[in-house]
């Protein structure tokens, strides 16, 4: 069976263009459609920004500065946006760029591409629309018996459809691919990080499909009653196994980013891409996380399922975050960065907005997002945060520090590659992934440290003065989400340093034309190190084992000081 | 690179670095404990969530509510009736746009047996300042034993977003010294326990 019987009539020409600084043939059908989903995603990401700013600054509260019904509309729509929108459309272009260009073929059927991307851009416009009529304010969850109007959900639904086509596209590029013998052996490590994303994808896409057109259903009348439990179970198969995309799609660009900034290597390919299978196996179950504080679950189910079978997916992670910088700690070496035991980090290239940006993405994933994720998710360790806002704390660790930072560095290599203009303003660009990751890292903590406190989640007056009975929080608790609004606007500022060097340099950066010399150079022994590739020779990682050393006491503390707040509580079985 | 395909066609086949060796074996036997811990809490820990429930309709769980604040009922607060439940007993807590109700008045030591659901939206029972966080659903009936280990003022707090209100949603459990010294010895067996 050949690729064409695959994937039906399609044209097996292609426009290709050769990078001159990775050597990669990049099929221009597949640059447009990069460079399409790209922009919609900084789009989505300038809107939803925007609002995580409005609701950082209404609870702020010496600021307090929406309305309630505008609080909670905004708080809706900036779910929405950042966390679907803004991150999917980037995946998108991800699943292209890893297939078409990394593997040097032509891209699958682009002419289904732009009816993905069509779909998804209505999807995401009707869910905007209603959310912005104001009568669908019922958070991103929309859990049951709370209505949201049909086309809320019919945006969704389409939306996850135009998603759905794109990851089709990725297998049949990789077929594709495979087909035509663009490639040798196996799949590039990142190719197959994209891999494991787009199959989780494809499981949450499914589960997504399988509660919301019932929910769409329901919400014109056709069906009467959605079970509020069942709901949850599976929109969080959607809604949780959603951000293990993320998690496999910018670990891939973590590889990505030191493989062209420092020439890393993985240090075992099968290491690496056994961390990445765990989650394919692993990672589904997380819809467990959202019922540890629920009626009538049975014990032994929260378990299993919240542990992700035993924390095997927690242990992908974990190899991850030791493989990522000891890679590029080998690579620093061999680049002669060998005195001590961190010169390769500090000699690292810091000043490369896309390696400051990928660096603080792992490390705030893995000590803020990480950590507290695997607590929060801890059976008996739920009740004490369960709905406080330590839980958007702990997501806005992953999603904000982790993925969208990462997204952003990538962002910098895709500019000059991709979309092949020079980065304008490199002054900005290069603060830019350190305000906002201080910016991320700490509305993450602070928000932690509020809901540890009690501060309930979408919760507009934490001093519940229309309320007829009252309850005062602590003044440290007021603190907190002072604290909390100050780093959203320092995320803010990185947000908006980010939007505007990306849009000045889609439409205004010089043209990159043969023979430019990159504001921020790739690798430069990239040709060499790519004809001499696999994996390193039994290196010395001293750094990396003392990172990572630091790394396990910072989780083994903060989980034990956890079950000693436990154990404080009221007595209760 | 990572973005080139592995060097050596059988990469499956190439050894594991030792560094690479040990972080597994240390990540996997720490996945190991986190679990066995949680599973131990069930026999060593006093917070394990209940998972009694049962199916009600939202109506017959607002008649129970009622007649058990008629009967229990010893003063009144802001217009929402205060009621003592007996030790060891039932005690109903409804969830509703927007409060709890009725405010409880509970002993310090005591067991009892928390009735929760909701009649109308999903709510989220968070009982502040001790942080105690738990999902409340219409139609489900949770029971859960519950013992107070503080005395004082505590707050109940919604937070799970149930509409405009959500913010005004509150209630209040009173918990008062017990009156006994026995009431100080079941706790230190329960503690032992």
């Amino acid at each position: 069976m050949t690729a064409e019987t695959v994937i039906g009539a399609v044209p097996a020409k292609a426009e290709f263009r050769t990078c001159q600084y990775t050597g990669l043939k990049v099929d221009v059908a597949a640059q447009k459609l990069i460079i399409a989903n790209a922009v919609a995603a900084v789009v989505f990401l300038a809107i939803g920004g925007l609002m995580g700013l409005l609701v950082a600054l209404t609870r702020w509260p010496a600021v307090h500065l929406l309305p309630a019904d505008w609080f909670y509309l905004i708080l809706t729509g900036h779910g929405a946006n950042v966390l679907l929108f803004w991150i999917i459309f980037f995946e998108i272009a991800v699943l292209y760029f890893a297939s078409a260009v990394l593997l040097n073929s032509r891209l699958a059927a682009p002419k289904l591409g732009w009816l993905a991307f069509v779909l998804m851009i209505v999807g995401a416009l009707a869910t905007n629309v209603a959310v912005l009529q104001g009568d669908s304010s019922v958070m991103f969850t929309s859990y049951p018996p709370m209505k949201a109007q049909p086309h809320f959900y019919l945006g969704l639904i389409l939306f996850a459809v135009g998603a759905l086509i794109g990851c089709i596209l990725f297998f049949a590029t990789l077929v594709i691919a495979k087909e035509e013998g663009t490639y040798e052996g196996s799949i590039p490590l990142v190719t197959f990080g994209a891999l494991t994303a787009a199959i989780i994808a494809i499981f949450t896409i499914a589960s997504g499909a399988i509660i919301l057109i019932p929910t769409w259903l329901w919400s014109l009348g056709f069906i009467s009653d959605i079970d509020p439990l069942m709901y949850k179970v599976v929109w969080w198969g959607m809604g949780h196994s959603s951000q293990q995309i993320n998690v496999s799609a910018h670990v891939s660009l973590w590889y990505l980013t030191a493989a062209l900034l420092v020439g890393a290597k993985p240090l075992s390919e099968k290491v690496s891409r056994v961390a990445f299978f765990m989650y394919i196996l692993f990672l589904q179950l997380a819809s467990a996380h959202h019922l540890l504080a629920e009626p009538g679950m049975d014990a032994s189910w929260k378990i299993v399922n919240t542990s992700y079978m035993m924390y095997l997916a927690v242990m992908g992670s974990m190899v991850h975050g030791l493989t990522v910088p000891g890679a590029i700690e080998a690579a620093q070496r061999r680049n002669g960065f060998n005195r001590g035991m961190f010169e390769w980090l500090r000699k690292a290239p810091w000043g490369h907005p896309a390696f400051s940006g990928m660096f603080l993405s792992l490390v705030f994933f893995g000590f803020i997002g990480g950590i507290s994720g695997v607590v929060l998710g801890t059976e008996q360790l739920n009740v004490l945060m369960h709905n406080t806002i330590y839980v958007p704390g702990h997501f806005h660790g992953t999603v904000v520090a982790g993925t969208t930072l990462a997204f952003m560095g990538a962002t910098y290599i895709v500019l000059p590659l991709i979309f092949q203009r020079e980065i304008v303003w490199p002054k900005l660009a290069k603060i830019q992934p350190y305000v906002f990751g201080i910016g991320a890292a700490g509305i993450s903590l602070f928000m932690m440290g509020a809901g540890t406190l009690g501060v309930a989640r979408r919760h507009w007056d934490m001093t519940f003065s229309d309320a007829s009975l009252g309850f005062a929080h602590s003044a440290g608790a007021f603190l907190m989400m002072g604290l909390n609004g100050v780093f959203a606007v320092l995320a803010a500022i990185g947000g908006i340093i980010f939007v505007l060097v990306v849009v000045g340099t889609a439409l205004f950066g010089q043209k990159i034309t043969s023979g430019h010399k990159l504001t921020f150079p790739l690798f430069s022994g990239g040709g060499a190190i790519a004809s001499h590739y696999g994996s390193e020779k039994s290196p010395k990682l001293p750094g990396t084992i003392v990172l990572v050393s630091i790394f396990f006491v910072c989780f083994v503390l903060y989980y034990f000081i956890n079950w000693k707040y436990l154990s404080e509580l009221w007595l209760f079985r | 690179m990572a973005v080139t395909p592995p060097e050596r066609r059988i990469w499956w086949n190439e050894p594991i670095e030792r560094v690479e060796l040990v972080w597994i074996v240390i990540a996997f036997l720490w996945g190991l404990f986190m679990f066995v811990f949680m599973i131990a809490w069930h026999f060593i820990g006093q917070q394990n969530l209940s998972k009694e429930a049962y199916r009600i309709q939202p109506s017959a769980y607002e008649a129970k509510v009622d007649e058990f604040a008629k009967k229990n009922q010893v003063r009144e607060e802001a217009g929402i009736p205060v009621v003592k439940a007996k030790p060891g007993g039932d005690v109903y807590l409804l969830g509703r746009l927007w409060q709890w109700w009725p405010i409880l008045e509970l002993e310090k030591g005591q067991s009892y047996r928390i009735h929760l659901s909701s009649i109308d939206w999903q709510h989220g029972f968070s009982l502040q300042p001790t942080n105690i966080n738990i999902q409340v659903h219409p139609g489900l009936e949770h029971v859960i034993s519950l013992t107070p280990t503080q005395s004082g003022e505590f707050g109940i707090v919604c937070n799970e977003f149930c509409g405009i209100g959500h913010h005004t949603m509150t209630g209040k459990i009173y918990v008062t010294e017990p009156k006994k010294a026995e009431a100080e010895q079941r706790l230190a067996e329960g503690d032992k326990r």
